[in-house]
């Protein structure tokens, strides 16, 4: 077990990493996300005071519907990357990381000004579990009389799984289709152990229990960014290749000047995809050269345990950011090669 | 209940050391790999690379984590696990034989006499895992 954010989490389960990935690529798994923060949003103005504070366009949203954002400094870099889901026109419901609900909700009430909603964190009344995978609509199909299939990937229902009522979400951070279902916190270890039933665990094509480790690994090969690593305050959305969440026309938003100013002169740097080619694995925090010179940081380097490639994320100056560039990383004092590739590392198949 | 042969020695670091006549055979303990999870990487030194006791030969990776490993004895490397290069995961399916590291021509054979025992190291990693 291990501290995180202050929730004390296992970071595998007995299976191990590489069997957790690759389960729940191939079948299933099943995540116990509950440290994830919920903020509540509620009233008239729900909608404009998120797009004061977010960078996607909430009001592009309708009711059922989820979209991924963040929370922008006036610099244009991220305070946090989030969920918005539309519960009703004055209704938001935001869902951040756990290790940054605090910072959000003090930046959240920080920059309320007047608007008429009303804010809780809720993060303490919510578990959240993440079921992923191919089998993932199957196994929950089992607990509910929901029709799954009639869910658009990055919309949600409300609905009861095993008589137990809450939010019904096709989202996830895998790469994979599957569901995050949030509920009353105290019903967390009764739907975890029904999940766990309705997917035959134990069996060997049965979902299995996914620890942190996997977590990272997967959201790492389908190319997702990590919060405290690809991104943070001192990184904007446009040098993560997160242009697509920044909405500079939609009206104006907390960092929409600097973000407008960087678009129009060009980001100095860039965050790029890497895969390793030789012997060697980078990780976190080491140093990314380019003939001879260091000029960039690996931000989150691991073993792909589907692909069985070591690949990473890290920032470069924007002239060497292209696929097929050759880069060095200082794996403890060995240069190891490897090359600039495209995200995402892992496709799943249609 | 982690496996802990007899006949080997052992150090707090959790290696395990086989002496076969003037040499030494180190490797992880089933603790030590079970603690660090699948292991997907291991890097080895070269034959003829030459170790104090103690000192780090290389280090061991798992999907989350890397770890150096240490020579509990003193010597010049006679021959690595070539093996482990493809295979890394014997380390977790065998560490005590097909998972053996390096072998070493120890400079003092009598080194290995201060490591611990079976016994001695189970109740090591009992206590440091309480």
């Amino acid at each position: 077990m291990v501290d995180f954010g202050g929730w004390d989490m296992p970071v595998q389960y007995p299976a191990g990493t590489i069997k957790e990935h690759l389960r729940t690529r191939t079948h299933a798994g099943l995540f116990d996300v509950s440290h994830m923060g919920e903020i509540d949003v509620k009233g008239a103005d729900a909608i404009a005071f998120v797009n004061k504070l977010t960078s996607n366009d909430v009001g592009k949203l309708v009711d059922g519907q989820a979209q991924y954002t963040a929370l922008t400094t006036p610099k244009g870099t991220v305070v946090d990357d989030l969920l918005v889901y539309r519960l009703a026109p004055d209704h938001l419901l935001l869902v951040v990381n756990a290790g940054t609900t605090d910072k959000d909700w003090d930046w959240i009430k920080a920059n309320h000004a007047g608007e008429a909603v009303e804010l809780n964190n809720v993060s303490s009344e919510y578990c959240q579990l993440a079921l992923q995978g191919p089998d993932a609509q199957k196994i929950l199909q089992a607990l509910t009389d929901v029709p799954l299939s009639e869910i658009k990937y990055y919309h949600f229902t409300h609905g009861t799984v095993d008589g137990v009522a809450g939010i019904i979400s096709r989202t996830g951070y895998t790469g994979e289709d599957g569901f995050e279902v949030y509920a009353p916190a105290n019903q967390a270890e009764q739907l975890w152990n029904k999940i766990l039933d309705a997917g035959e665990t134990g069996t060997p094509t049965g979902v299995l229990p996914c620890g942190l480790a996997a977590r990272n690994t997967l959201r790492l090969e389908a190319g997702l960014a990590l919060y405290g690593h690809e991104i943070d305050e001192t990184t904007t959305l446009l040098e993560a290749n997160l242009g697509w969440i920044c909405k500079l026309d939609k009206g104006d938003f907390i960092g929409r000047e600097a973000l407008a100013r960087q678009k129009a002169e060009g980001v100095q740097r860039k965050l790029v995809g890497f895969e390793v080619t030789e012997r060697g694995i980078a990780r976190d925090d080491q140093e990314v050269l380019i003939d001879e010179e260091r000029v960039g940081k690996v931000t989150s380097g691991s073993p792909a345990p589907f692909l069985k490639k070591n690949i990473g994320f890290a920032y470069v100056p924007v002239g060497y950011a292209n696929a097929g560039q050759e880069i060095q990383i200082d794996v403890r004092g060995r240069l190891v090669c490897a090359q600039i590739v495209k995200p995402p590392f892992y496709k799943r198949p249609k | 209940m982690a496996n802990v042969p007899e006949d080997l020695h052992y150090s707090k670091d959790h290696e395990w050391v086989r002496v076969e006549g003037g040499e030494a055979i180190i490797g992880i303990t089933d603790y030590a790999q079970n603690s660090l999870g699948d292991v997907v990487y291991v890097e080895l030194p070269k034959a003829g690379d030459e170790f104090a006791a103690n000192e780090s030969f290389g280090s061991v990776e798992s999907v989350k984590a890397v770890s150096e490993v240490f020579t509990p004895v003193a010597g010049v490397v006679a021959k690595i696990n070539e093996a482990l290069a493809d295979e890394p995961e014997v380390v977790n399916s065998d560490p005590y034989n097909e998972g053996w590291m390096i072998r070493i021509k120890m400079a003092n054979p009598g080194e290995v006499d201060s490591l611990l025992t079976a016994a001695e190291y189970e109740d090591f990693t009992k206590a440091e895992s309480e």
